[in-house]
């Protein structure tokens, strides 16, 4: 397979974000595209990773789960990046929008790092003979899941949407920040993950199956994230009358 | 009107108040002293008799114990502010929400340091540890740790004081964030009681002082914001 076929594919998922974001005609159909295309390259992924792709030299082909374990956290890592940058949007100026895209992208990235991290445990216990260890990266996107989940949590149960907006999007940003740290720390206290799989350290073949894995994965980011925040938006307006931003409000504070 | 004070005055005005109204009633540490003891003693009751395995832990149960006193320590640190609306009161005078936060941060600090020096020689009674080691670098340790739990900790229960299962949310939310905290502060604790050969103590202070550092200015940032809201 020639490189450039997902290489090509990549850039057409991004294109169609960019279309997405700055062409508001092209939204109610374009999404269907990309999920198609997600349907089509999910097939495609079975057989590369599971037919096409050598075995693992090392691991055989328990090795195999790589080309889905690493998309998902890839993809996880970009939604709650692009979360905390609604947060901080949110902070700076005050909109209903970014507040629906920081909700979509959290849970949506709540699911992909759940299944990463499940999918790492089902392939540690073949290689590293234990289901859980105390390795950063592994601690990390744990942590990271388990500061989501609060934020999530603090979502449900905070009622006014102004404070929940404000609220959550310092959550995300306490959280966000807290990333590097955890990941420092628990690397100092113990190690033993291999060392990072990208498509530079793992052979060509397996390298474009990554990068398959990858582009499949944004497609499906980008359709889960694109329906969630149609429904926080649907929401908010069923909600009720939201109250004017930037307004004085009746009783101060 | 009244001239608008300095932060560091108006911060040591909040900071003041807050201890002052720990010192009348005296509630919130007789209450936190008495639990965290509750909780090192149920440490002990888990993990059986052996001397040798409570002295090797103790750090860790130190600190568990004083991450759970904080939880309820922070909660009720806003819990106070929301009875009669007294924190709308404290943002409405001409006083910044940065000094509101650096006052709360360091009035909390001080009684989660309070207790942690208290908890030391129940910690030797319980579990048999040496204080006599590095005491200067201990109280270092602790005093540290007390502020890293309290600067996310303070904004964590300005936001959680007004939300609904708020003595869920507070552990949720700040749990997560203070992991590193507690892998510093229990891994610092330790090389400070027992032999440290790889002299690893020096960076475990250094990663308690940049969790302090990042923390303090993340929260300093966010506060105002916060309170607006509250």
């Amino acid at each position: 397979m020639p490189a450039f076929v997902t290489f090509t594919l990549l850039i057409v998922v991004l294109s169609a974000v960019v279309a997405h974001v700055v062409v508001a005609k092209v939204r109610p159909w374009l999404w269907k595209l990309v999920a198609a295309l997600g349907t089509v390259m999910l097939v495609g992924l079975c057989y590369l990773g599971l037919v096409w792709a050598p075995p693992e030299q090392y691991m055989s082909n328990v090795g195999r789960i790589l080309y889905v374990h690493v998309p998902h956290i890839w993809v996880a890592l970009a939604a709650f990046t692009l979360n905390v940058g609604c947060g901080v949007a949110y902070l700076l100026k005050k909109s209903w929008v970014t507040d629906a895209l920081a909700e979509a992208s959290a849970e949506v990235g709540v699911y992909f790092g759940a299944a990463g991290v499940a999918m790492g445990s089902i392939w540690a216990r073949p290689t590293w003979g234990v289901w859980w260890d105390w390795d950063p990266r592994l601690i990390s996107t744990t942590v990271m899941l388990l500061a989501y989940v609060g934020y999530l949590a603090l979502r449900s149960f905070t009622e006014d949407p102004e404070r929940r907006a404000t609220w959550s999007s310092a959550a995300a940003i306490l959280s966000y920040v807290s990333l590097p740290i955890v990941w420092y720390s628990v690397r100092w206290w113990n190690s033993l993950h291999q060392v990072q799989s990208s498509t530079s350290t793992v052979d060509k073949p397996m390298g474009q199956v990554l990068l398959w894995g990858l582009v499949t994965m944004l497609c499906w980011l980008f359709v889960f994230i694109v329906k969630r925040y149609e429904i926080a938006r649907s929401r908010q307006t069923a909600a009720m009358e939201l109250p004017p931003l930037e307004a004085p409000r009746p009783e101060a504070a | 009107m009244t001239p608008r004070l300095s932060l560091v005055a108006a911060a040591w005005l909040v900071f003041r108040k807050d201890l002052q109204i720990e010192w009348r009633t005296r509630a919130r540490l007789t209450a936190l002293l008495f639990f965290s003891l509750a909780t090192l003693l149920l440490f002990s009751f888990a993990m059986g008799p052996d001397i040798t395995t409570l002295r090797a832990h103790a750090p860790g149960y130190l600190w568990l114990g004083l991450l759970f006193a904080s939880i309820l320590s922070l909660g009720e640190s806003f819990r106070v502010e929301s009875e009669n609306q007294a924190l709308t009161g404290l943002v409405l005078t001409p006083v910044e929400a940065r000094a509101i936060f650096l006052g709360k941060v360091f009035g909390n600090a001080a009684l989660l340091f309070l207790l942690s020096l208290v908890l030391l020689p129940v910690t030797v009674a319980l579990y048999d540890v040496e204080l006599g080691r590095a005491p200067h670098l201990l109280v270092l340790v602790l005093l540290l740790g007390a502020i890293g739990i309290s600067a996310p900790g303070t904004v964590y229960s300005a936001i959680s004081a007004n939300a609904r299962a708020r003595d869920v949310m507070l552990p949720l939310l700040l749990f997560p964030v203070l992991v590193p905290l507690l892998l510093a502060a229990v891994s610092a604790t330790k090389f400070t009681l027992q032999p440290d050969p790889q002299e690893q103590l020096a960076s475990w202070l250094k990663l308690l002082t940049a969790f302090d550092l990042i923390y303090l200015s993340v929260g300093f940032l966010l506060f105002p914001r916060i309170a607006e809201e509250d």
